[in-house]
């Protein structure tokens, strides 16, 4: 655990679940895993959406095509700032026509979601896309919803959400909120 | 910004992790360019200018294709068809330009120190597309680009250059460039066209062209600039061939993965056979794919902010 000032409002387990209920509330609601697409937005996004992956492998049989999606390009507040370095996009197959679940570790302002649909549109025309967060955190600044939720979590504008998972060399999943220097 | 300046003027100056930033950005450029629809829209609203003072077609273009894909509005100055012919000055030249308020000038000019010159004294960002016999920033980050790409990394390299090293730019943003990530640069050439002094920028000179290329992993060849007056230092150019040309037997001291690039424009069969330039262990294509990876990514982190927290 981070320090006083921050406490942890998911654990290993909970996230566990959270994944493993989205994966199957995407498989429900699309009527299996055809035509579907994982794209998750770095970083966390695809790690995410690599676990929602093995998840649909486990119950379908099927390996549902999983990639990334940076959004570096366009972003809509880069202009102040020295320009952050582009991430890695690489989507395995064509998604026009298809169904592109993105995945995202936290649903904050809407922006980031607003940039992966500009830059999902130049990768093709899918049919639908829905959207798959890890956390809502609320604070929407456009008019953006998930449609799969793992946690809905209420929290200050000065408060800071984390999610932290192995993949990425952190020592536990957990998702953590908080304010100031993480300890 | 790259490293401390809003300009590229030269790699001299900048730090291996600098370079290694404008490297890492071109590999996310790269991947724009292999898209069904190659452009994004970063750079909205910023306007680059390419004042092109000297013939040149890759790089121009390139820089154009850069801007464009970022979706800049890129405007192209060709001085032979300009008020330059007229009488104006540089100066005045470039600032009535900068009057129109782009973001990024493009400049390249006949004499060195030119675009360092007119960075003092313009408000927006200057790259140097090329300042006479100085420097070629864009072609030296390319090349790094294109061997870390071939090879993973650079530290500990052989890269020889080999032909007119005097008139040279690209070799001397190629020895800065190569020297601070790492690698060990040689140069080669006819004893008239190595300047003296070479070392004190990183460099070896070389014994001989084939002890330069004993063992390389990397030779960049040059081209003869008979508009630089090349021709003044070497008695001819089928004696050139003959002694400093790149061709099949030559290339056998290499390493068996050498990488032979050029900067272009090639004159085959002076500095480099058709059978090499056009073989497998030629790049000089990808190093012009590449050029428009790098030059979006110069592009796009010279337009960037100044704030010290970065993303």
């Amino acid at each position: 655990m981070k320090g006083r000032r921050w406490r942890r409002i998911l654990d290993h387990l909970e996230i566990d679940r959270a994944v493993k209920r989205i994966a199957f509330e995407i498989l429900e609601r699309n009527k299996g895993p055809r035509d579907l697409v994982l794209v998750g937005i770095p970083t966390p996004g695809p790690i995410l959406a690599e676990r929602i992956r093995r998840h649909m492998e486990n119950v379908e049989g099927v390996r549902v095509p999983t990639g990334s999606l940076d959004i570096t390009f366009y972003r809509d507040d880069i202009d102040a700032r020295p320009r952050p370095m582009p991430k890695s996009t690489a989507i395995p197959v064509d998604v026009t026509g298809k169904t592109v679940i993105l995945v995202d570790d936290v649903l904050y302002t809407g922006r980031t979601v607003r940039a992966a649909l500009d830059a999902l549109m130049d990768h093709g025309r899918p049919s639908k896309v829905q959207l798959a967060v890890l956390v809502d955190r609320g604070h929407r600044e456009l008019p953006i919803r998930a449609d799969f939720v793992g946690r809905n979590i209420p929290t200050g504008r000065h408060e800071e959400v984390h999610v932290l998972l192995t993949e990425r060399g952190d020592k536990v999943d957990e998702v953590i909120i908080g304010e100031g220097e993480i300890s | 910004m790259i490293g401390k300046s809003r300009h590229l003027l030269g790699l001299d100056g900048l730090a291996a992790a600098d370079l290694t930033r404008v490297l890492d950005a071109a590999v996310g450029m790269k991947e724009v360019s292999r898209r069904k629809i190659k452009k994004v829209p970063t750079l909205r609203g910023k306007t680059v200018v390419n004042l092109f003072f000297e013939p040149s077609t890759r790089t121009r273009t390139s820089f154009e294709i850069a801007a464009k894909r970022l979706s800049a509005d890129a405007v192209n100055f060709t001085a032979s068809a300009s008020s330059t012919v007229k009488g104006e000055t540089l100066i005045d030249t470039v600032k009535n330009i900068e009057s129109m308020a782009p973001d990024v000038v493009v400049i390249r000019h006949k004499y060195s120190g030119a675009t360092h010159m007119l960075s003092d004294r313009l408000r927006c960002s200057v790259v140097n597309a090329g300042d006479g016999s100085n420097q070629h920033p864009s072609q030296g980050l390319l090349d790094l680009y294109t061997v870390r790409e071939k090879k993973g990394n650079l530290k500990g390299l052989k890269v020889v250059i080999a032909g007119d090293i005097t008139h040279s730019r690209v070799a001397r943003s190629d020895i800065y460039g190569f020297t601070r990530m790492g690698a060990e640069v040689f140069v080669t050439g006819p004893p008239t066209m190595i300047p003296p002094g070479i070392e004190h920028m990183g460099a070896k000179v070389a014994p001989s062209f084939e002890a330069g290329i004993e063992g390389a992993d990397v030779i960049i060849m040059l081209r003869i600039q008979l508009e630089r007056r090349s021709g003044a230092l070497i008695p001819g150019l089928r004696e050139y061939a003959r002694f400093f040309g790149l061709n099949a037997q030559r290339l056998k001291l290499a390493k068996e993965d050498v990488l032979v690039m050029h900067p272009g424009p090639i004159n085959r069969g002076v500095e480099i056979s058709s059978e090499i330039a056009d073989g497998i262990q030629s790049v000089i294509l990808e190093q012009v794919e590449n050029g428009v990876a790098v030059r979006m990514a110069i592009l796009y982190l010279l337009c960037g902010g100044t704030d010290e927290v970065a993303d």
